[in-house]
């Protein structure tokens, strides 16, 4: 039994899943585990005296789809991500397995695709609820300065960092969040080591605009807390200047609501002497002598 | 008028048009393109109201100063509702603001009638013109237009957004001369005709040119629209609802019909109800939509053609499930062997696991072990289908009582009537999220 060590990233995963596959070893011959942090890989060392016939990786036409899946799966926190990719790997090229990926109903093909999914939430959710606080401006490039703070669930700081430099090209930007963080000045991406919370501006002066854009669009008449949290979970709410308003709104929603209820009608009113009423009004007159439509 | 109370009545005066789509626009980014923004890719919600409505773009009224009198509306001229009108600079500046800190996807932006609909129009038009051209703006933008505004505003403002919308309100025309005497079927449905040609010729000329868009060129032009109606407001039966979408769908190409139940307004009229909105017949009707558009049913089949139920949806249970009910000649469907169109028959079956069980069963025979992998719903999908190891009790579909196993509990019924539809229903296919175009 072999340990192999992944530098937690796909790239480093893939490396190393490649020199395992040239080398003929199978899956359950090996263990897979994050390396510790600053540690040396191991792999060198590990030569397959019981490996089954080696042959070269280029043998094995791997399917992007594969390559497009284990991108993602590899930002699960999960430890298990590595050895279930290896695994997939092993039965896509010595396994014969082909179109292992067809196989909707195979366990590996749905446990990764679930794993994918949950990255991909994260992903979504990240784009969603990052929040920028301007904290300034570059004041030789005239360029208006973001910073943000985030906590996925996941390691998605590096495959989500394009999205936010595609839509905000224009501005500096940093998003800070504890594992690692992202930063954009207009040339070029590059991240650092995580960061505490205390780090990032607890807020800027459209927060009071946006949660009174909160408060307004909100319908008091039909509250579905269920479904709010379901797109929405808690878990982000910390981070959210909107969230604290969650409970006063519910609180007051059925007095709101029976408030209107209750209010007695206006009456219709009849429109004054427009033009464009007048119009309007011809028009209708007509059609409705012409029939419905 | 200070801004943060502009906002507060403006966007008061937009919340009960559900229309919340930011998908579906053509791609373009500040990276490669300069300005500010992106779009084209998934919509995404930025956040979520206690009314479980997603926020993904700002919509406001530019002024809930209106002419009309249409009695569902809070922003009808006999309301007594405080009224305000953003100038065109605020309403781009709070857009790019919003926009920086990531709280938006764009603009949803729509208006009270003022003085005739061409210069309504025009007001809307210049606060889109300004953020396009002036800022650079790549962001989502849905402007709302009206039937009788002139072609050449129409056309500018399908230019600068990426869903143009009208919405019609009522299914029946009849009503609608009760409910919103301005307003009129055949006009909106005219200029609806209008925007589609414009909208396929613009699509035409895109995937001619591929990849060599000008900025301002008649390639240019909304990828969609979309149109909203009331349910609850007037006496018409959920077949009304549902033929007058499929033919929208069908004739209009639309890309969205929003379906928004009567909600009680502050100012309510003497013409209508004041009542809890039907909110379960609005998710029953998403629902049907759902089938309409993805699961190859036609208009006619959604709702019972005779009996006390006619034209009426089962509100107990979906409307795919109380199909097969009244269908039970077609199951049980083998997963094994029967077409992609009888698959999405099956209750409890989405769109997504029909594919993987196509895809699956090429490999391997389908068994229920499969099924619980794909986390099918099985208590509504076993009584109609085989698999290799499942037969459903022949006296099982012919029973009297199949119809009572699904129903909720009865307390659990009235919770979905009340306040929120339960975790279970909501979820499962076809589902009537409002929030995102396939």
């Amino acid at each position: 039994m072999k340990t192999v060590h992944v530098q937690a990233c796909y790239e480093d995963w893939r490396e190393r899943a490649r020199e395992c596959l040239r080398a003929g070893l199978p899956p359950w011959d090996l263990l897979w585990s994050d390396a510790p942090a600053g540690e040396e890989e191991l792999f060198g060392t590990a030569k397959a005296a019981e490996a089954i016939a080696p042959c070269q990786a280029s043998e094995f036409l791997i399917p992007r789809a594969f390559l497009e899946l284990a991108e993602r799966v590899a930002c699960h926190r999960t430890p298990e991500r590595w050895a279930l990719l290896y695994r997939m790997l092993w039965r896509l090229s010595r396994g014969g397995e082909r179109r292992l990926l067809s196989a909707a109903t195979d366990p590996d093909v749905i446990r990764a695709r679930r794993l994918a999914k949950e990255v991909g939430r994260d992903v979504h959710k990240m784009r969603a609820f990052v929040r920028f606080r301007k904290t300034g401006g570059n004041p030789v490039s005239g360029r208006e300065r973001f910073v943000a703070w985030f906590e996925p669930a996941h390691r998605i700081v590096r495959l989500n960092a394009p999205f936010f430099r595609d839509r905000f090209a224009g501005m500096d930007w940093s998003i800070l969040t504890p594992r690692e963080c992202a930063h954009w000045d207009g040339e070029r991406l590059h991240f650092t080591p995580g960061m505490p919370r205390s780090a990032a501006p607890d807020g800027d002066a459209l927060d009071e605009l946006w949660r009174t854009y909160y408060r307004s669009i909100f319908n008091p008449a039909r509250l579905k807390l269920g479904a709010m949290r379901a797109e929405m979970p808690v878990k982000y709410w910390r981070n959210l200047p909107e969230a604290p308003l969650v409970a006063e709104l519910t609180a007051s929603a059925s007095r709101r609501t029976a408030g209107m209820i209750d209010r007695p009608p206006l009456p219709p009113e009849v429109g004054q002497g427009n033009a464009y009423l007048e119009r309007l009004a011809r028009l209708n007159a007509k059609e409705a002598k012409g029939g419905e439509g | 008028m200070d801004l943060q109370r502009k906002l507060e009545i403006l966007a008061d005066a937009a919340k009960y048009d559900a229309s919340c789509a930011s998908s579906g626009a053509r791609r373009r980014d500040s990276w490669r393109d300069g300005g500010i923004g992106s779009a084209g890719g998934a919509g995404i919600c930025h956040s979520y109201a206690p009314d479980g409505r997603c926020i993904s773009l700002l919509k406001i009224l530019l002024t809930n100063v209106c002419l009309y009198d249409c009695h569902y509306c809070v922003n009808r001229r006999s309301s007594d509702v405080p009224r305000a009108r953003f100038t065109v600079e605020e309403a781009v500046s709070l857009t790019l603001a919003f926009y920086k800190r990531n709280l938006v996807e764009g603009l949803f932006l729509s208006s009270g009638i003022v003085r005739n609909a061409d210069y309504t129009m025009e007001q809307v038009v210049r606060v889109a013109r300004e953020l396009r051209e002036r800022h650079g703006f790549l962001g989502y933008i849905h402007l709302k237009t009206i039937p009788e505004a002139s072609p050449s505003l129409v056309e500018e403002a399908g230019r600068h957004a990426d869903r143009i919308s009208l919405n019609i309100e009522l299914p029946r025309e009849e009503s609608l001369r009760r409910l919103a005497p301005e307003k009129s079927l055949r006009r909106a449905e005219a200029a609806m005709d209008g925007i589609r040609r414009r909208i396929d010729e613009a699509k035409a000329m895109r995937s001619e040119r591929r990849g060599r868009l000008s900025k301002r060129g008649p390639e240019i032009y909304a990828t969609g629209q979309s149109t909203q109606m009331i349910v609850g407001a007037d006496d018409s039966d959920d077949a009304a609802f549902l033929r007058r979408a499929d033919g929208l769908y069908r004739r209009q190409g639309l890309r969205r019909v929003y379906y928004s139940a009567f909600s009680p307004i502050p100012s309510s009229s003497s013409l209508l109800p004041s009542q809890a909105p039907p909110l379960l017949r609005e998710h029953r009707l998403y629902q049907a939509d759902w089938l309409l558009r993805f699961y190859g049913f036609e208009v006619g089949e959604l709702t019972p053609e005779s009996g006390a139920d006619t034209g009426r949806l089962d509100l107990a249970i979906d409307p795919k499930l109380a199909w097969a009910l009244r269908h039970r000649e077609v199951f049980p469907i083998d997963l094994n062997r029967a077409p992609r169109e009888r698959l999405l028959r099956v209750p409890g079956l989405g769109v997504r696991n029909v594919e993987r069980l196509l895809s699956s069963r090429r490999l391997s025979r389908i068994r229920l072990a499969d099924l619980v992998r794909l986390r099918v719903a099985l208590d509504k999908c076993l009584p109609f289908v085989i698999v290799a190891d499942h037969h459903p009790a022949r006296h099982g579909l012919d029973g009297e009582r199949l119809r009572e196993r699904f129903l909720p509990p009865a307390e659990q019924l009235e919770f979905a009537f009340g306040t929120e539809m339960s975790s279970s229903t909501a979820r499962r296919e076809p589902t009537g999220r409002a929030r995102r175009d396939p």
